[in-house]
């Protein structure tokens, strides 16, 4: 079907009036540049926004205590709800479903007043009182010693694990932090290991300015005794944490005593049902640059049916000799065909290739300078190629369909009377 | 080779229909070599059209080589065409973007046959044509004689039972006119059958036997003795 002497005759065929070809080629090359652009700028986005949720395992959901709304058993509305180490454990034992449950303290915090001093630097920065698992639900790169363990929860040793910002404020540079002590709120705690955030976008700032002690060190220290400020939990792979909500939630109605109707008493965020939503959000995103891509694709493509209409009529005659000499209606179809599948198939991928480069260049400048806000890495998947490539069959075939029928209408007797 | 019998054809044209063919009963042998005169309008065209397969007559019946010309479908008349018939046109109709080698091997391109013994029996052709060395010359880079020269390689190329020449001098000065017609009657010697549409009278005389048409009737059929073209040459 497509032999040297086909190929040939298509570029003849094409070249017979070059700056035609190239403007309607452009009609594609435009169509498939803006929709694979389209695609990648949508990842871009995507990874952008979910690169700002950080590494936190997405299967996950934060739950703190807030004020009742309803009087209960006795108590009064407005009550402030107080979680206790001990509804750790009777969530643990209730629903094994649940992976981790991490009770968190914290203190300070983003742009409060100092609470951190080594020697005569100071610094305020947030400190959280933890678990060993946290690091298993917020994945982080200990640079140098360890996280913290369960010895120092159950010795309730002071030792401190501190950020990448920390290690910069309050130490010199070269100088090892691992054995030094520092004085939160007054309290001399020894760090035993140094972390930087794994991810590079996003809330990174606010991580490297993180100190994670031992949940009991805090309580103690910081007199919260067992008092849980807040709880990160994360269930097991197979299980959605959103469907586990609404049981974890009336556990902690009955361990905290409150109105199996009060809606208000437990804050909670959901990562995983956030996470969907904005998923959801980005692949009706991707859709509407499929869609967008594909109407000014066919623009194109229907700049290249209407050449293709000016070529058969322009070649009447051609056609008609063609016929007088032997060539069949299908032979006729076919070679109308190709020539409007080159012609689109090329300018195609041409557009495929400078999209490409674009790709390229928006990744290139994007990357030294760092993250443009809620923007990172545009690409597109290798499939969205392939799905290109099979969209271009298609409008080659279809941009060639009315030409070519249109080419054998005309009774060879017909065509060759034309001058 | 050639056999008509009672052909008729008319064109409608609006509320108006002409009647072109009023019965024409023809017979052509192997190896003759036939002009069809007339005036415009006599119905030659019509006929040669009809013989060609580009057209299809209203009435009668046509046998090429003993198969029976009727109901076909365009599929069937191309490949019919392809394999009987060579046409030479009046304004040439030479592909202007493909060479001369490249003009004369489109028929066998659609007959389906491999480049390398497509372009080997384009060559030859051309050289029975005297354009050899001509051969990847554009049809623009040509003179009209050497054009129609292309064009009769071409109708010759698939070697065809019959070949049809509409008017193939009609767009040549006269002593072109009778290069190609020393050309055609050089191929008929050869036994090739072929078939003239002329109105001028010189031309038919080269061949030997003349076809008179007027108003869709044959009025005239005679042989003639032939006038040898090379003599004018």
């Amino acid at each position: 079907m497509f032999n040297k002497e086909r190929w040939a005759e298509i570029i003849e065929a094409l070249n017979a009036n070059r700056f035609r070809t190239i403007l309607t080629a452009f009609g594609v090359f435009w169509g498939i540049l803006i929709l694979v652009l389209l695609l990648a700028m949508t990842t871009g986005l995507r990874n952008g926004v979910t690169s700002d949720f950080g590494d936190f395992a997405t299967n996950s959901l934060f739950m703190w205590g807030q004020g009742t709304s309803k009087p209960y058993k006795g108590l009064p509305k407005g009550r402030r709800v107080q979680f206790k180490l001990e509804d750790v454990a009777v969530l643990k034992e209730k629903l094994p479903e649940l992976k981790y449950v991490s009770p968190r303290n914290q203190l300070g915090g983003y742009q409060g007043a100092n609470n951190v001093t080594r020697n005569e630097k100071t610094g305020a920065f947030s400190v959280s009182g933890d678990y060993p698992e946290f690091i298993k639900q917020q994945p982080m790169d200990i640079m140098a010693g360890r996280f913290i363990s369960y010895s120092d929860i159950n010795e309730k040793r002071k030792a401190a694990v501190i950020g990448k910002d920390v290690v910069k404020a309050l130490y010199d540079y070269g100088e090892d932090p691992i054995g030094t002590y520092i004085k939160i709120n007054g309290v001399n705690f020894m760090v035993v290991g140094t972390f930087k955030s794994t991810n590079s976008n996003g809330d990174n700032e606010e991580d490297a300015n993180t100190i994670f002690i031992p949940f009991t060190t805090f309580g103690q220290a910081f007199n919260r005794a067992d008092n849980v400020g807040w709880m990160a939990i994360t269930a097991h792979d197979n299980y959605s944490i959103t469907n586990l909500k609404p049981q974890i939630i009336d556990i902690m109605k009955t361990q905290r005593s409150i109105h199996p109707d009060d809606r208000r008493a437990i804050g909670n965020f959901d990562r995983a049902e956030a996470f969907g939503r904005i998923n959801g959000l980005f692949d009706i995103l991707t859709l509407v640059g499929y869609v967008v891509g594909a109407l000014i694709l066919l623009s194109g493509v229907i700049g290249i049916s209407n050449i293709m209409l000016i070529v058969v009529k322009e070649r009447t005659k051609e056609i008609g000799v063609r016929r007088a000499l032997g060539a069949t209606p299908w032979n006729i179809r076919l070679q109308i065909l190709q020539e409007s599948m080159v012609l689109t198939m090329i300018s195609g991928m041409l557009g495929i290739a400078a999209a490409s480069g674009g790709i390229w260049l928006m990744n290139f400048f994007l990357g030294p300078s760092g993250s443009v806000e809620n923007f990172a890495n545009p690409s597109v998947h290798v499939s969205v190629a392939f799905v290109a490539l099979i969209i271009l069959i298609v409008s080659g075939l279809l941009a060639g369909l009315i030409p070519a029928t249109r080419a054998t209408q005309m009774k060879p007797i017909d065509a060759l009377r034309i001058e | 080779m050639i056999k008509i019998e009672d052909l008729h054809k008319s064109y409608v044209m609006g509320s108006n229909s002409l009647h072109v063919l009023k019965g024409i009963d023809f017979n052509v042998k192997e190896g003759e070599l036939v002009s069809i005169m007339g005036s415009s309008g006599s119905g030659k065209s019509t006929l040669l059209n009809i013989l060609g397969m580009l057209d299809e007559a209203d009435e009668g019946s046509y046998v090429l080589d003993g198969v029976p010309i009727k109901n076909l479908n365009e599929k069937v008349a191309a490949q019919y065409r392809n394999k009987f018939l060579g046409f030479i046109f009046q304004s040439f109709n030479l592909i202007n973007y493909k060479n001369a080698v490249d003009n004369v091997a489109m028929p066998l391109y659609y007959q389906g046959i491999k480049r390398k013994e497509r372009m080997d029996k384009a060559m030859h052709y051309l050289e029975k044509v005297g354009l050899a060395q001509w051969a990847t010359h554009l049809p623009s880079e040509l003179s009209g004689g050497q054009k129609q020269r292309v064009a009769i390689a071409r109708a010759l190329a698939s070697d065809p039972k019959v070949l049809l020449a509409d008017e193939p001098t009609g767009a040549l000065d006269t002593k072109t006119s009778y290069e190609v017609m020393e050309l055609i009657q050089g191929i008929n010697d050869e036994g090739k059958t072929i078939l003239v549409v002329t109105h001028e009278p010189d031309i038919a005389e080269m061949t030997k036997r003349i076809v008179n048409l007027k108003d869709g009737r044959i009025i005239d059929d005679t042989v003639v003795k032939q006038v040898i073209a090379k003599s004018y040459v």
